[in-house]
C-alpha cells in the first residue's frame, strides 16, 4: 500500500464519520430538551413572574417548535457558529477554545504519566510471574480500580499541599501572581516554553503534576492490566518459543518480538483509557478548579444551558472520531495484516 | 560456511540418565525418566512415541529452553562438549541459534506475525555475528536460497501470513540453518502440512543434513516417516526410551511390545484400513508412584516380573537396545 492510498483511505475513514456525527447533533439535540427543568424559568430568576418567564422563553427561542429550533441550530452550526452559553454569557465556541486545551493539557500529562508507569510495570510483572514485582503490580491495579478520583485527589492535595507543603494550591492552571503566556496552543506549558518564559512553565507545570497523577492513577489500572496480560500471553506463543531457540537475546525477544505483538491489545485499551478520561476529568478538575472542559460541561448540564451542552457533545465527538482513527492508523504501523479498510 | 569435522565416534549430542520433573499445581509429573540417547555427527535419528511420551521435552531440555516449571533431577547433556545443564545463559544463547538449532511444528505460528520473514532470518545472523548492516539482506537471501524458496529477493518482504505454511516451514528451516549450527531438531516438523508438502519439507530436511553433515534428530509420531528419513530410531514411552535401534532393525525386528504396537498401528499405503491395531489404554498418569515398567498397564505380555525388577537397557543385537523384562 503506498502513501496515496493510505492518505485517500484515511480521509474516507473521516468521510464515514461524518454520519455518526449528523446522528450524535441530532440525539444530543433531543436528549438535551427531554431533560427535566425549563431553562427559561431558571434564568428568569427566583423572583421572576409568569410574565418574564415568558420573555425570557422568547428571548432564548424556547417557545418554537423542536423542529424550527433544531433549523436554526443546524443551520447556525453549518457556519461554525455553536451559540452562545446563557450561563456564562460567552459563545460556547470560545468557550470550548479556551476551555478544551486546559482539558486536553490535563489528559494527555496523566496518559504520558500513566503509559509510563503502567507499561514498564506490565512487563516486568509478565516477565516475572509471582514476583514482588508481579505482586506490587496486582496492588496497584487493585488501588486504581477501587479508589475513587476524588477522594485520590483530594488526599494527594490533603499530603502534598497542606501537610508537606510541596505542592502549589489546588487553584486552577496557574497560580495568580503569574501571567498566562500568549495562546498558541492553548497548553499553558508549551506555550510558555514557545515564549521562553520557564519560570511561568515550571508554575504551569506544577500545577498540572497532582492532577495529572489522580487522573493518571485512575487510569493506570486497566493499562497495567492488560500489558501484563497481554505480555504473558504473548511470551508464551510458539514464535517467542523459536525466537528464543534461535538464540536471540533476552532483551531482543522482550522487546521487539513479544512487546510489539502485545502492543495491539494495549493500544485498544489506551483508546478506551483516553476517551474515559476525558469523561472523568469532571471530578478531577472539581478537586483541583481546574477550568477545564468538564466543570464546564456539568455546570450547563445542570442549569440546562443547551447550546454549551450539544457544544460539549459535539466537541467531544470529534475528538473521539479523531482519536479512533489515530488508533487504528497506529494499528497499521504496527500489525501488517490490520487493513485501514475495515 | 565453517568447516566440519568428519563424523567421529564421540557423539555430538549425548543424553545421559536425563530425569525431568514438572512441578505443577496437581502434583510433581515425572515427564522423564532416565533417558539416555546419542546422536553423531552425519546422522539423522528420529524419537518416535505418541503424544506426551517426552520427546519435545528432551528436545527443548538439551536445548536449555525447558519450561521454568520443568527441572531435571538428574543426568547430563553434553552437545559438542558444552555441558548444557551447567551452562550460564549467556553461553546457551550463544549455542542456540550456532551450535544447535530447532524448528517446530506448525510453522505459520512459530513465526513472528507482525515481522517479515527476511528481518527475522536478519535477526539470527545478526545476532550470530554472521553478518553486518551492509550485507545482511544478501546473506538472508542465500539462507532462503538453500532452503529452495522460488524468488528469495521477493520474499525478504513477506509476512509469515502472506505464506503457505510449507513455504514458513521453509522459512523455519532457513533460520534454523542460517548460522550453519552442527546440530538440527525437527520438532514434528510436518504436522499440519499437506501430504506432498511434507515429503517435500523432509526430503530438503535430509538433503541438507547430508549436505551439512549434520547431526540431525526428527521427532515425530510417525513411525512409518521416521523408518524412511532416519538412520536410527528411538522409541520413547511415557518418559522412558524403550527401544532404540538402526531404523532396519526397529522396522524388520522390533522387539519392545510397544514398538510392535506402534507398528501395527501405523497406516502403510498397501494395507486396509482394518489392519491397523490402535493401543489399548492411554499413557499412565505421570504423577504419583509408577511401576519400573511404565508400560506394564497397558502390555499383554505382562508378568509379575516386570513389577519387581528394575528396567535395564538389554542389547538384544548389537547397537540395538531394549528396556523390556519380557522382549519379543
Amino acid at each position: 500500500m503506498n502513501r496515496n492510498d493510505k492518505l485517500r483511505i484515511i480521509f474516507g475513514r473521516l468521510m464515514q464519520a461524518i454520519p455518526s456525527i449528523i446522528g450524535i447533533i441530532i440525539v444530543t439535540f433531543i436528549l438535551t430538551r427531554a431533560l427535566p427543568g425549563d431553562p427559561a424559568v431558571y434564568f428568569a430568576g427566583p423572583a421572576a413572574t409568569e410574565k418574564s418567564i415568558q420573555e425570557v422563553r422568547v428571548s432564548l427561542g424556547l417557545d418554537k417548535g423542536w423542529l424550527e429550533q433544531f433549523w436554526i441550530y443546524a443551520t447556525s452550526l453549518a457556519t461554525g457558529d455553536l451559540g452562545v452559553s446563557v450561563s456564562t454569557g460567552l459563545s460556547v465556541k470560545e468557550e470550548l477554545i479556551r476551555r478544551l486545551p486546559a482539558s486536553l493539557e490535563l489528559t494527555f500529562l496523566a496518559l504520558i504519566f500513566s503509559v509510563g508507569v503502567a507499561l514498564p510495570l506490565g512487563i516486568a510483572a509478565a516477565t516475572r510471574p509471582n514476583s514482588w514485582v508481579d505482586q506490587l503490580c496486582r496492588l496497584v491495579v487493585t488501588a486504581g480500580v477501587s479508589l475513587p478520583v476524588f477522594f485520590t485527589g483530594l488526599f494527594m492535595v490533603y499530603l502534598f499541599y497542606y501537610i508537606l507543603g510541596i505542592a502549589p494550591a489546588p487553584l486552577g492552571r496557574l497560580d495568580i501572581i503569574y501571567l498566562s503566556p500568549p495562546t498558541v496552543t492553548g497548553f499553558y506549558t508549551i506555550d510558555a516554553l514557545l515564549d521562553g518564559d520557564f519560570e511561568t512553565f515550571g508554575a504551569a507545570f506544577r500545577q498540572l503534576i497532582l492532577p495529572a497523577i489522580t487522573l493518571g492513577i485512575f487510569t493506570l489500572a486497566p493499562l497495567a492490566r492488560m500489558t501484563r496480560g497481554a505480555m504473558l500471553q504473548v511470551l508464551s506463543s510458539d514464535f517467542i518459543r523459536t525466537a528464543r531457540a534461535s538464540g536471540l537475546k533476552r532483551s531482543t525477544v522482550l522487546y521487539s518480538y513479544a512487546f510489539r505483538n502485545a502492543l495491539l491489545p494495549i493500544l485498544t485499551t489506551l483508546g478506551m483509557v483516553f476517551s474515559f478520561m476525558l469523561g472523568s476529568n469532571v471530578l478531577v478538575e472539581k478537586v483541583f478548579a481546574w477550568p477545564g472542559i468538564g466543570s464546564f460541561a456539568i455546570e450547563a448540564l445542570i442549569v440546562s444551558d443547551y447550546a454549551a451542552v450539544q457544544g460539549f457533545v459535539l466537541a467531544m465527538a470529534i475528538l473521539y472520531v479523531l482519536l479512533n482513527l489515530t488508533i487504528d492508523i497506529v494499528y497499521t504501523l504496527v500489525d501488517p495484516r490490520v487493513g485501514l479498510e475495515s | 560456511m565453517k568447516e566440519k569435522r568428519m563424523p567421529d565416534a564421540f557423539p555430538l549430542l549425548d543424553i545421559k540418565n536425563l530425569s525431568v520433573e514438572f512441578r505443577t499445581r496437581s502434583g510433581v509429573v515425572k515427564a522423564l525418566e532416565n533417558v539416555s540417547l546419542e546422536v553423531l555427527r552425519g546422522e539423522i535419528v528420529g524419537i518416535v512415541g505418541e503424544s506426551g511420551s517426552g520427546k519435545s521435552v528432551s528436545a527443548l531440555t538439551a536445548m536449555g529452553i525447558l519450561d521454568p516449571a520443568g527441572h531435571v533431577t538428574a543426568g547430563s547433556i553434553s552437545l559438542g562438549g558444552l555441558d548444557v545443564l551447567g551452562a550460564s545463559e549467556a553461553v546457551l544463547q550463544t549455542m542456540r541459534g550456532q551450535q544447535a538449532s530447532m524448528i517446530f511444528q506448525s510453522p505459520r505460528t512459530s513465526l513472528n506475525p507482525i515481522r517479515t520473514v527476511g528481518k527475522q532470518i536478519g535477526d539470527v545472523l545478526h545476532r550470530h555475528n554472521m553478518a553486518n548492516r551492509q550485507n545482511l539482506r544478501e546473506m538472508v537471501i542465500k539462507a532462503l536460497k538453500t532452503v529452495r524458496i522460488p524468488d528469495p529477493d521477493r520474499r525478504f518482504d513477506a509476512y509469515p501470513f502472506e505464506m503457505s505454511g510449507g513455504m514458513c516451514q521453509r522459512i523455519m528451516i532457513a533460520m534454523a540453518l542460517a548460522c550453519s549450527p552442527e546440530l538440527l531438531i525437527a520438532d514434528e516438523p510436518t504436522t499440519g502440512l499437506d501430504v506432498t508438502t511434507q515429503a517435500a519439507i523432509m526430503d530438503l530436511i535430509r538433503d541438507l543434513s547430508r549436505e551439512r553433515n549434520m547431526a540431525t534428530v526428527l521427532i515425530t509420531h510417525d513411525l512409518a516417516m521416521a523408518a524412511d528419513y532416519c538412520d536410527r530410531i528411538i522409541v520413547m514411552h511415557a518418559g522412558h526410551v524403550v527401544e532404540s535401534g538402526t531404523s532396519r532393525d526397529l522396522f524388520l525386528s522390533p522387539r519392545h511390545p510397544y514398538t510392535a504396537k506402534l507398528m501395527k498401528a501405523t497406516p502403510n499405503g498397501g494395507g486396509s484400513l482394518d489392519d491397523i491395531a490402535s493401543i489399548p489404554g492411554g499413557l499412565p498418569d505421570l504423577r504419583g508412584e509408577l511401576p519400573p515398567c511404565r508400560f506394564s498397564g497397558r502390555c499383554e505380555r505382562h508378568e509379575a516380573i516386570c513389577d519387581s525388577s528394575a528396567l535395564i537397557a538389554k542389547e538384544v543385537s548389537p547397537d540395538h537396545f531394549v528396556n523390556c523384562q519380557r522382549p519379543l
